[in-house]
C-alpha cells in the first residue's frame, strides 16, 4: 500500500469527498426521518387500522420489504419520471430510500405496540384516556424504548444502502471517492477508506443509540 | 329514591358462541360493597370489566349513575356512544387489576397523575398534590419517585389503587387485586381496600379471598355459569348457604 500517495491523493479531492460526504449524510439523515415518521403511520396502521386499511398497508410494507432497493431506486428514478412526477437523481434516491426505511420502522413500530401488554390499555382506558391519550401517553413512549435498537440498525443500513444511489448519478460518498479512484488508480486504498467513513458514520449513530437507550432506560 | 351507583339489568354478554353473562341483575348503592365470588369461569371479571366497558355487552343494560355505560338509545335503536363520551363514562369509575398495570415508564406520582392531568385537564401542581395526597394515604408517599419496576407487587398495587381513587371515582372495581401477590403482600392491600371502606368508598370486588369478602362485604354475590346463584350479606351467604354448588365452592375455597 503506498500510504503516503494514497493519502496525497485524498488529501488533492478532499472538496468533492467532502462534498460526497455531505450529500451522504443528507441522504441518510433526511430518508432516515422522513421514513421513520412515516413508519411510525405504517406501524399505527397496521396495528390499529380496520381490515381494509390494514390490507392496503399490509401490502405496501410487504411489497417494500421484498424488493431489492437497488429496484426502488431505480424504479423511482425512471419509473415516476415517466409517470410525469419530476425528481431530480438525489430526490428520487431519498424518496426509495424514505420508502423503504418506513416499511422497515413500520414492521418494527408494529411489532413494539404489540409486545406492549393489553392491562396497560385497559389501565388507560379506566382512568378515562382516549385512543389518542392513551396512544402518545403509554404506549409510544414504552414502544419507543423497546424499538430503539432495532430502530439504530435500520438507520445504519439507510446509510449504506445510499451507497447505490451511485448508480442513478448521485455523487454521495462512494461515488466520489469512486472518481478519485478513476484518476489515481489506488482502488484498494480508496475502497478502503470510503469503507472506514462509512464505518465512522455508522458506529457513531450505533454510539448515539447507546446513549439514548441508556439515558431513556426505565430504572429497575 | 336516590340513583343508584350502579345498576345492572339483564346483561348479557358472548364471546363468540359462548355465552358468559346470562342475565345479570345487580343493583348498588352509595356505599355498598359487593364481593362477587364464584369459580373462575363464572364470569366474574367479564360482569366487572363490562362496569367500565372494557368488555362490550350485547344485551341488557350497566348504568352507573343513571346513566348507560357505552351504549344510548336512539329513535328505539342501541348506538354506541362516541369515543370522547366513553371516555368520559370509564373516569366515572376506578378500577384496580389483579396485575397492577402501572404504566412502568412513568414513576409512582406520574402514574397517579396522568389521568387527572389529560383526563381531566387538572393542572399539573395540583394534580401533584392530589396525587401526593392518595399515595400518603394508600402508604407509598415515601416511593413516589419510584418507577414500578422498583416496588414490590404489593407497593405497585397499593399505588395503582391511588392512581384510581385520585380520579374521584363514583365506584371502585377491584378484580383479583390480590391474586397475583405474595402471601406476604396480600395484607397490606386488603388493608387499604378495607380502610377505604370504611370511608363508605362504593366498592364492587372480585375476590377470592373468603375472608377478607366476609369482613369487608355489605352483600356476597356468588356467580355460577354467568347467572347470579345465590347473594346476600356475608354472615347469611357464608353461614348458611342455600345451594348445594355454593356449599361446595366454599368448601373447595377452604372458607
Amino acid at each position: 500500500m503506498e500510504l503516503l500517495k494514497t493519502l496525497e491523493a485524498i488529501w488533492a479531492a478532499r472538496w468533492p469527498i467532502l462534498d460526497g460526504i455531505e450529500n451522504t449524510l443528507i441522504i441518510s439523515s433526511v430518508s432516515i426521518i422522513l421514513g421513520t415518521l412515516l413508519g411510525l403511520v405504517v406501524g399505527l396502521l397496521l396495528s390499529y387500522g380496520n381490515l381494509a386499511v390494514r390490507l392496503v398497508v399490509r401490502l405496501y410494507s410487504d411489497f417494500l420489504r421484498g424488493t431489492p432497493v437497488f429496484v426502488l431506486i431505480l424504479a423511482s428514478f425512471y419509473i415516476l419520471a415517466v409517470a410525469g412526477i419530476d425528481l431530480s437523481a438525489f430526490e428520487a434516491g431519498i424518496f426509495a430510500l424514505t420508502l423503504f426505511c418506513s416499511s422497515h420502522v413500520g414492521e418494527i413500530v408494529r411489532g413494539a405496540l404489540q409486545a406492549i401488554p393489553k392491562g396497560q390499555t385497559d389501565a388507560a382506558k379506566s382512568i378515562g384516556l382516549t385512543f389518542s391519550k392513551t396512544f402518545f401517553s403509554v404506549l409510544l413512549p414504552q414502544a419507543l424504548r423497546q424499538i430503539l435498537p432495532t430502530w439504530v440498525n435500520t438507520a445504519t443500513e439507510i446509510v449504506k444502502a445510499s451507497t447505490l444511489l451511485s448508480i442513478i448519478g448521485v455523487v454521495e460518498l462512494l461515488l466520489s471517492v469512486q472518481q478519485v479512484i478513476s484518476r489515481t488508480f489506488l482502488s484498494l486504498e480508496l475502497y478502503f477508506f470510503a469503507g472506514f467513513v462509512f464505518f465512522l458514520m455508522n458506529f457513531a449513530i450505533e454510539k448515539a443509540g447507546r446513549y439514548v437507550e441508556r439515558k431513556i432506560a426505565i430504572p429497575t | 329514591m336516590r340513583t343508584p351507583i350502579l345498576e345492572i339489568k339483564n346483561l348479557h354478554k358472548r364471546f363468540g358462541a359462548v355465552e358468559v353473562l346470562k342475565g345479570i341483575d345487580l343493583t348498588m348503592q352509595q356505599g355498598d360493597v359487593v364481593s362477587l365470588i364464584g369459580s373462575s369461569g363464572s364470569g366474574k371479571t367479564t360482569l366487572l370489566r363490562c362496569v367500565n366497558l372494557l368488555e362490550e355487552y350485547e344485551g341488557g343494560v350497566v348504568a352507573v349513575n343513571g346513566e348507560q355505560i357505552g351504549y344510548t338509545e336512539k329513535s328505539g335503536r342501541r348506538v354506541r356512544r362516541s369515543e370522547k363520551e366513553i371516555a368520559r363514562q370509564r373516569a366515572m369509575t376506578g378500577m384496580a387489576f389483579q396485575h397492577f398495570n402501572l404504566f412502568p415508564h412513568m414513576t409512582a406520582i406520574k402514574n397517579v397523575m396522568l389521568g387527572l392531568v389529560k383526563t381531566r385537564g387538572t393542572p399539573k401542581d395540583e394534580a401533584y398534590s392530589i396525587a401526593e395526597k392518595w399515595l400518603k394515604r394508600v402508604g407509598m408517599l415515601d416511593r413516589k419517585d419510584y418507577f414500578p419496576g422498583q416496588i414490590s407487587g404489593g407497593q405497585q398495587q397499593r399505588v395503582a389503587i391511588a392512581r384510581a381513587i385520585a380520579m374521584n371515582p363514583k365506584l371502585m372495581l377491584f378484580d383479583e387485586v390480590t391474586s397475583a401477590l405474595d402471601p406476604e403482600l396480600v395484607n397490606e392491600v386488603l388493608a387499604v381496600i378495607k380502610d377505604l371502606a370504611k370511608d363508605g368508598m362504593t366498592m364492587l370486588l372480585v375476590t377470592h379471598e373468603m375472608q377478607f369478602a366476609h369482613d369487608v362485604s355489605s352483600r356476597v354475590v356468588f356467580m355460577e355459569d354467568g347467572r347470579i346463584g345465590e347473594e346476600g350479606p356475608p354472615a347469611q351467604l357464608f353461614k348458611v348457604p342455600k345451594s348445594e354448588r355454593l356449599k361446595a365452592f366454599l368448601k373447595s375455597s377452604k372458607f
